[in-house]
């Protein structure tokens, strides 16, 4: 019996494009009402898994419901109730907003097309455009519209692939606010992203590499669970030191951020050890700092090319 | 299952709109479909239309008696021939034949007038170069009448008792290089086949590989649309457009060209309709094969060319080596040539025709099966 209060409850999920094993036994639970971050660099799987949930490929193997469906065995029901925003905006160029949209109602079987995309269109503010090709518009309108377009239908479900990509940071701050306001009203959303800024908007997140599932829980809950130590670096010539930093062992990960230095280790008493001589040598100030998600994302991803590519 | 599997009429109506919707914004494939018949029309129909006069003909006399002369003379008036060359040898006159210079040469055998006067019913010989029949084919129907009334005008009195016999002498044509004489009458209906193959195939090839390539195909599929609607509701244009096409050439062969209509309009559309859906049946199979347009486009034409040059369009079905009529047997064009020829200039009704339906129809079947079996997986 599948659980009500999860939107996504998979388990064992795989996909293979011929030898290539892109998705690894995924598991992912999303709670009905929830932002569900979803990250990874690119290529490791995140698109395939989104198109696996939604019915557009089918797993090789694994189970689980999408509100309340069958991944494997209802992938027609669950288009119905989720709507879906390609990594690539997928409308036609040749058609205008207008007709996209009235495209899509038909698609899903509405009945009262016409006020809907009505509706939809002067929400987007875009009655006056409505007429203009799709294809004309700039990347930001074309984000908006593909948006409009899968919410057209009243999904319960969004699964968002990279929806703010190419996007200018005031039109990505709308579209998180549209998103929480959606989440408030009962709305359960999935969304794949590169962004810090938006994983720490999310209520959860999961983080993949290599089509495997390396962490997941809240912002708080990732970091730390990667064990981290993080200290901060500012002064003069930091470059210089953070080629040094580089080559001691017990330092894992040294990242410039603007004016300061993050020097981040797996072991905190390794890495103490490590910089201790650098501290007394060099006229810097150092200062213990709870590693930030960034942080762990980086840890996270350097772990899993040493299993991965040896 | 349940609700989301059946057909639904609703959302193979969008399909179709979206279609024609991007079908009028794409000014190239617009342009194709409607150029395209014209273009070929027109170019085809100059060859049709034209009558040429004034052909270059060579004499190989080897009776010059005056019966002779006058009949030279007489073929000269009609206008269409225009003897260029008195020639000496056969080996000269094939020569000529064969560099093109000439298109006919008349051959007068030695005892021509003997023969004649004795109403021994001599034969003469006209060569002609037919490789383009529709050049040929007025001034050889002219002569064999002009032949007899002037032979019998010239000589009056002294081969009166000739002019009461139908025919003083035979006239032998030998046409050179084209041994069936294809006339005019069978180009129209052979211009109709090869247009629709060509936009038939090519349109519903690109129809799809446009929506991947785009990458629209994923939004398609996200949605509840079934295959099924989406694939016969990209159809319905172009069953449309291929109508249209037909309906301007026939009109154009009824009313330009004055082919002859023996048979129903009605079956012959009937037929059409037929030749379209296998048409366009191939280009669905086409579109799930191909990675892109340009794929897409390739495997039109690697289906047209053996469509044009076997199936009876380009050259006479007869005349070609025993492989290739068996190719040509395959081809949905041949058969439907003989269908549109049997029914237009024959009059041949359901019964005549049946022997060429159930090969396209056969066709379509294997086709259409290959192309859903292809479909489903290139949904995974
Ligand atoms: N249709 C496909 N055929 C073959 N390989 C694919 C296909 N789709 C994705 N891949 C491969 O699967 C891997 C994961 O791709 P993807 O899911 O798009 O990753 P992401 O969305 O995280 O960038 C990549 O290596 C990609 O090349
Ligand atoms: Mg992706």
């Amino acid at each position: 019996m599948p659980d009500e209060n999860y939107a996504i409850d998979v388990r064992g999920l795989n996909k293979h494009f011929g030898r290539h094993h892109v998705v690894r036994d995924l598991a992912l639970q999303v709670r009905r009402g929830e932002i569900f971050g979803f990250l990874g660099p690119n290529g490791s799987g995140k698109t395939t898994s989104i198109r696996m949930l939604c019915g557009l490929l089918v797993p090789d193997s694994g189970s689980g419901t999408c509100l309340g469906l069958d991944v494997i065995r209802q992938p027609q029901e669950i288009k119905r109730r989720v709507g879906y925003m390609t990594q690539r905006f997928s409308l036609w160029e040749d058609l205008t907003i207008q007709e996209n949209l009235e495209f899509i109602a038909r698609m899903y079987g509405m009945k009262n097309i016409k006020t809907a995309v009505a509706a939809s269109l002067s929400r987007l503010g875009l009655s006056d455009r409505r007429k203009q090709l799709a294809g004309q518009l700039s990347g930001g309108w074309k984000q908006r519209l593909a948006l409009a377009s899968c919410m057209l239908h009243e999904p319960e479900l969004l699964l968002l692939d990279e929806p703010t990509a190419g996007v200018d940071p005031k039109a990505r701050r709308d579209f998180w606010d549209q998103i929480h306001g959606l989440a408030a009203s009962g709305m359960s959303v999935l969304v794949s992203t590169h962004y810090m800024d938006e994983a720490e908007r999310c209520h959860k997140l999961a983080y993949i590499a290599w089509g495997k599932l390396l962490a997941t829980g809240t912002a708080a809950e990732v970091v730390a669970g990667c064990g981290l130590t993080a200290w901060e670096v500012s002064g003069s010539r930091l470059s210089e030191l953070a080629a040094q930093l580089r080559s001691l062992a017990g330092v894992d990960q040294v990242t410039a951020f603007g004016n300061v230095l993050h020097v981040v280790g797996r072991d905190g008493q390794k890495l103490f050890e490590a910089i201790t001589p650098v501290q007394e040598s060099t006229p810097h100030r150092w200062q213990p700092i709870e590693p930030s998600l960034e942080d762990a994302f980086i840890s996270l991803m350097a772990s899993a090319d040493q299993v991965f590519e040896t | 299952m349940n609700m989301g599997d059946r057909f639904s009429f609703s959302r193979w109506w969008g399909i179709v709109v979206k279609e024609f919707i991007q079908l009028k914004r794409d000014r190239l494939t617009f342009a194709m479909i409607v150029g395209f018949p014209i273009i070929q029309l027109v170019l085809f129909g100059f060859a049709i239309n034209s009558d040429p006069r004034h052909l270059p003909t060579a004499v190989l006399a080897a009776d010059n008696s005056p019966i002779a002369r006058s009949l030279v003379r007489a073929m000269e008036n009609s206008d269409y021939f225009r003897v260029v060359r008195q020639v000496e040898s056969e080996a000269e006159a094939d020569r000529l034949l064969t560099l093109g210079e000439v298109q006919f040469v008349l051959t007068i055998p030695e005892d021509f007038s003997r023969k004649l006067m004795r109403g021994e019913h001599p034969a003469l010989l006209l060569e002609a170069d037919a490789t383009d029949p529709s050049a040929t084919g007025n001034a050889l129907s002219t002569l064999s009448g002009l032949g007899a009334a002037s032979v019998a005008r010239e000589l009056g009195g002294s081969l009166a008792y000739l002019a009461g016999k139908p025919d003083p002498f035979e006239l032998r044509v030998h046409r050179r290089y084209n041994p069936e004489g294809i006339t005019q009458y069978n180009v129209v209906p052979g211009l109709m086949g090869v247009i629709l193959t060509m936009t038939m195939v090519l349109m519903t090839g690109l129809a799809m590989t446009r929506e991947r390539e785009r990458g629209t195909m994923e939004n398609l599929l996200a949605t509840p649309a079934r295959p099924m609607e989406v694939m016969t509701g990209k159809i319905v244009p172009y069953i449309l457009i291929g109508l249209i096409q037909v309906s301007l050439i026939l009109a154009a062969a009824r009313f330009l060209f004055a082919v002859p209509m023996q048979g129903s309009i009605l079956l012959l559309y009937a037929t059409v309709l037929l030749f379209i859906a296998a048409n366009l049946m191939l280009g669905m199979t086409f579109s799930t094969i191909a990675r892109n347009q340009l794929q897409a486009m390739q495997m039109t034409f690697f289906f047209f060319l053996p469509s044009m040059l076997l199936s009876g369009f380009m050259f006479p079905f007869r005349g070609m080596p025993d492989w290739a009529q068996a190719v040509g047997n395959l081809l949905p064009l041949t058969h439907f040539l003989r269908l549109v020829r049997g029914i237009l200039l024959k009059g041949n009704g359901l019964l005549e025709i049946l022997p060429h339906v159930w090969p396209i129809v056969l066709f379509a079947l294997v086709v259409m099966s290959v192309g859903l079996k292809l479909y489903r997986k290139t949904v995974d």
